[in-house]
């Protein structure tokens, strides 16, 4: 055997041996970035504000709603759980997850309707409606610096392998799927933008294009708008299982929210 | 401004809405704008300080900061500080009434820039005279179209 | 209106106080477009005002050049114990008040 082929045959072993890696994590751990790693110096200052960072607002407003009663129930969130900055630390760090009572795959927003509704006697919040948004920053802001750590084992597999096939399925009529950006590109330009890994952890976000806070979820639809695919509506289980699969792909990011992005 | 507007009005399929003045003129002394604070008196560069990034990742809001050198007494202080844009369909973006009691003749604010630009700070003094600074800014557009 | 103030709850005679306000508005530009195409009409917070004491210590005209949710730093100095009032107003003549007591010591 000639030096030449040998060393051939030690390299397409190398490979196939990162490629198996390769599809446990598309971006190794320690390889991880927030999006605010792709901001300019203001907006990564801004979320940095504690006072000034837009997202706070919201952030207030989730903690007045926090101790106000609502529904038949005329209990509030506080009446169960008391002070969220002591007994909601580390929580949204963990979602999404399974809800073991109904077996139901849970983020954030749908764990506040459904107590609501199962414990509250209060009717659903709107998906994006100010009150939900509140709430959601403001349990979210409990688990600043908290790393994400999601369960992606028993009943939660299914929906982990169903939003990694979305992740890495083509969408839409520029037929990208969200790795060809966020896994095969990140920290190439895009017109002027820098490509970001496409992490969770500073959501509920104010996105400066939106001019105001929004969820997980809204801005996933804009990415799929932005590939030209159909946006699914609001609530699919679509976004949900990706929700699973993304928080899996950021393990050990702190949360960051409320974020600032673009 | 947003992406879908600059790209059709390239094809210059699209009327623009009614600007001011033409998209890229500088902000002078005979701007009307200008004219209606100053009264055509001289606006001279200096003693102002207008900060903004060079580069802004999204021109709905920019970080702005402007200051005047002023001991800020009764005898010698700022009376007002006037920002302008040379590409926003509003020219004054804001104007600030300070006053001895300000103490600092310094504002902060976050504003929005319709694209790349050159913005004008200009204050006028207690004893009548104006000054100005301007800043260049390069305002990048979001590469993906967002209907969420 | 919601709003954000910081500002020190006290300060000496003759100090420099730094004051930052963020106010929840959408400064409704009057440029953009709604889903069917319909011009949505402009409101913006168009004045400002901040009094110390009754006296007028900050004044601010503002646009469509503002960003949304609009922020402002600026200063004044502190004299006597009492209250700071900001006001501002918008185009459908919507009004915000927040009042922030300051104790000045000698």
């Amino acid at each position: 055997m000639s030096p030449g082929s040998a060393a051939a045959r030690i390299l397409v072993a190398a490979l196939a041996c990162t490629a198996a890696q390769a599809q446990e994590r598309g971006i190794p751990l320690d390889r991880l970035k927030s999006g605010s790693a792709f901001l300019g110096a203001d907006l990564r200052d801004l979320q940095a504000d504690d006072f000034a960072n837009p997202g706070m607002l919201w952030v207030e407003r989730g903690e007045k709603l926090w101790r106000e009663p609502a529904g038949k129930s005329e209990r509030s969130c506080a009446g169960c759980h008391q002070d969220a900055e002591t007994n909601m630390r580390g929580v949204a760090a963990r979602y999404p997850k399974i809800d073991p009572a109904s077996g139901k795959l849970l983020n954030l927003e749908s764990r506040i309707n459904l107590c609501r509704a199962e414990r509250m006697g209060a009717e659903a919040l709107r998906h994006e409606s100010e009150e939900l948004l509140a709430l959601t920053a403001y349990l979210a802001r409990q688990s600043h610096g908290v790393p994400i750590e999601v369960d992606i084992g028993g009943p939660a597999r299914a929906h982990f392998e169903s939003g990694r096939a979305f992740y890495y399925r083509r969408h839409g009529q520029l037929n990208l799927s969200c790795a060809h950006c966020h896994e095969a590109n990140w920290g190439r330009r895009l017109f002027a933008e820098t490509v970001t890994q496409g992490h969770p952890n500073a959501w509920p976000a104010y996105r400066m294009e939106w001019q105001t806070l929004g969820s997980l979820e809204r801005r996933l639809r804009a990415c799929l708008s932005g590939i030209r695919a159909e946006m699914l509506p609001y609530g699919s289980p679509e976004y949900r299982d990706l929700e699973l699969f993304l928080a899996w792909r950021a393990q050990g990011l702190p949360v960051e929210a409320p974020g600032v992005r673009r | 401004m947003r992406r879908r507007e600059f790209l059709t009005g390239l094809s210059g399929a699209i009327v623009l809405p009614a600007l001011p003045r033409a998209a890229g003129a500088q902000v002078t002394q005979l701007d009307p704008h200008v004219w209606a604070i100053t009264k055509g008196a001289t606006v001279r560069k200096g003693k102002v300080k207008l900060e903004l990034p060079q580069l802004a990742d999204n021109g709905n809001s920019v970080a702005m900061k402007v200051s005047v050198e002023s001991p800020m007494t009764a005898e010698d202080h700022v009376r007002s500080i006037h920002l302008f844009s040379d590409r926003n369909p509003v020219t004054r973006m804001a104007s600030f009434y300070l006053g001895p009691r300000a103490g600092k003749a310094e504002v902060s604010s976050r504003v929005r820039l319709a694209g790349s630009q050159r913005v004008t700070a200009m204050a006028q003094l207690s004893d009548g005279s104006f000054w100005s600074d301007t800043a260049e800014i390069v305002v990048t557009l979001s590469a993906c179209l967002d209907e969420s | 209106m919601a709003a954000r103030i910081q500002m020190p709850k006290q300060a000496r005679q003759g100090e420099l106080i730094e004051i930052r306000i963020l106010i929840q508005h959408p400064m409704e530009t009057g440029y953009r477009h709604d889903d069917v195409g319909h011009l949505i009409k402009r409101n913006v917070i168009n004045a400002f005002s901040c009094r110390y004491n009754g006296e007028e210590v900050f004044r601010a005209d503002l646009s469509s050049g503002i960003s949304a949710n609009p922020y402002l730093q600026f200063y004044t100095v502190a004299g006597a114990s009492g209250e700071l009032e900001f006001t501002w107003i918008d185009d459908e003549s919507k009004q915000g008040l927040e009042r922030q007591s300051i104790t000045v010591k000698a």
